[in-house]
């Protein structure tokens, strides 16, 4: 963990290197989430609500997952640029040090820039919480928290596989983009708007709907009882990294013995 | 110290096939072709030797040096360094060894050199007191008291092989593995770079491995040379002995690369 925090003073250090340069980059990063937020804002100026949700309850939503997706791109993009790692034999290099291979790749790419996607869903969701009528508890808060958290490992999980497959090949890697930015645009609004094949897929497979769609239920008050149920599945489903890891680690040992 | 015995190593290389259809079919069901990249390789290196392993490209140099560091497992065969198999427990291994792999950097690009070797001391775990020790020691004979806080960036490919090469000894390894160690340097920094070597060597007694194109590096540096060649070992000893092999009395100005250009053709490779 100090290694790690190491790793991320060096990096910050070298990205703010360029004053103007990282100031664009910010600017940039805070457009694609503004965009898809002026989206939902058109859609729910037009329609009022959709399914009966309305438009702060999707907000939080929003938020939740804007949020966990930039902490996830923040904390690991170095799993999402994995497969420059294994081109240019940097992994090679990883291997030759004394330490595991997860801090040393998460380590590699720290990437400081999301925080403006971030910084806008903290506005989105401070929005959904002063406009919104989410009745507080000490539930609920914690309920969030766990959501956020959930949604930043199953994000940073996804990563890890996509990482993964890059032991076996580096043609096509953008197909996991599907899973990611794809994801994100779905996991924003409650499930239970789609057909019943994506419900399921993103409550057992991929489970995003343990952290978006039934906590949110609760959050808002349309499911009663069970509360602290419904706080702790998020977490849960960040149980997902679990699989994740193994895969990974299945993929170091078949570098090792084929090489790149 | 080290040893390698009947090493073999096969790898297995997906065919790869143009256009989208090939490339979804390939999930499915994949063509290998194999490639042995050593065959039969054995040999061992003593403690305070510094061996030159040269031979073409795509000879086996690189596999060789991966095997000894831990980081590719061969298909079969033995391999033994300070009495342990490399790959069996990799984190206790490579804390013995130091690698330089002269094509790529292991400083970070946009940050002072004194930052990346800081990380380097975190994730060795050197102590605070050796780890001064050691930076000293190395900031005196590589000379890097001007540079050691510019970024990387802005150094010299000289100066940089200079920084790479302490930063691969800041841990007190026992082995250190140079893969092209004076790749693209000019005369002056070549010689400079092979003197820092010679010196580590002597005076805190570190194994050197070195691979090598550049045959001034053999003369200047090495005590015994290994050739390899299609995967093979074709030849193990000194360096003097198989110059005074290809060199005929009416032919004494022939340069180094000369000498060994005619090796390679000796042994078709």
């Amino acid at each position: 963990m100090k290694l790690y925090f190491k790793y991320v003073r060096l990096l910050l250090k070298s990205q703010t290197q360029y004053k103007a340069s990282f100031a664009l980059l910010l600017f940039s990063q805070f457009l694609y989430p503004f965009v898809s937020f002026a989206g939902i804002y058109l859609l729910f100026e037009r329609f009022g609500n959709i399914h009966g949700w309305t438009m702060f309850e999707v907000f939080v939503s929003y938020a939740v997952i804007v949020m966990s997706f930039a902490v996830a791109e923040c904390f690991s993009r170095g799993f999402d640029q994995f497969s420059n790692m294994i081109r240019t034999g940097l992994f090679d290099r990883v291997l030759v040090r004394p330490r595991g291979t997860v801090v040393q790749v998460l380590g590699s790419g720290f990437d400081i820039k999301r925080l403006s996607p971030f910084l806008f869903s903290v506005v989105v969701l401070i929005l959904a919480i002063v406009f919104g009528d989410i009745q507080w508890t000490f539930v609920r808060a914690v309920m969030l928290f766990n959501m956020i958290v959930g949604g930043t490992v199953i994000f940073s999980g996804i990563y890890m596989l996509q990482a993964t497959v890059s032991f076996w090949t580096i043609d096509g890697l953008e197909f996991a983009n599907i899973f990611t930015h794809g994801i994100r645009q779905h996991a924003i609004y409650p499930l239970d708007i789609f057909p019943r094949g994506i419900t399921i897929f993103l409550t057992f497979i991929i489970p995003f709907g343990t952290i978006t769609y039934f906590p949110l239920q609760y959050l808002l008050g349309r499911i009663d009882g069970m509360g602290w149920l419904y706080a702790f599945m998020p977490l849960a489903g960040a149980l997902f990294i679990v699989p994740c890891i193994l895969a990974w680690r299945f993929g170091v040992r078949k570098y090792t013995s084929a090489g790149s | 110290m080290i040893s390698f015995q009947d090493i073999n190593m096969t790898y297995k290389v997906a065919k790869r096939q143009q256009g989208l259809r090939a490339a979804l079919k390939s999930i499915v069901k994949r063509d290998y072709t194999y490639v042995e990249a050593l065959k039969n390789v054995s040999f061992s290196i003593e403690e305070g030797e510094i061996i030159g392993y040269i031979g073409p490209n795509g000879a086996g140099k690189s596999t060789t040096i991966k095997i000894l560091s831990g980081i590719l497992v061969p298909t079969s065969g033995d391999c033994s360094v300070f009495g342990k198999r490399p790959w069996d427990n990799r984190i206790a291994h490579v804390k013995n060894i130091g690698v330089v792999f002269g094509q790529r950097t292991q400083l970070m690009w946009d940050i002072p050199v004194i930052d990346s070797f800081e990380l380097l001391r975190d994730i060795y775990r050197v102590q605070t007191a050796d780890y001064k020790k050691n930076l000293d020691e190395l900031v005196e004979i590589f000379s890097l008291s001007e540079f050691i806080n510019t970024p990387v960036r802005q150094l010299s490919l000289g100066q940089r092989m200079r920084c790479e090469i302490a930063a691969s000894l800041l841990h007190s390894p026992r082995i250190l593995f140079l893969d092209e160690p004076t790749i693209g340097l000019d005369a002056v920094s070549k010689v400079a770079v092979r003197n820092f070597i010679k010196r580590i060597n002597k005076e805190n007694d570190v194994t050197v491995m070195l691979t090598t194109h550049d045959m001034g590096d053999i003369d200047a540096l090495t005590d015994r040379v290994m050739l390899i060649g299609k995967g093979q070992i074709l030849y193990n000893g000194s360096f003097e002995q198989m110059k005074s092999k290809y060199t005929n009395i009416d032919e004494q100005s022939r340069t180094i690369e000369e000498i060994i250009a005619e090796v390679y053709e000796d042994f078709s490779i």
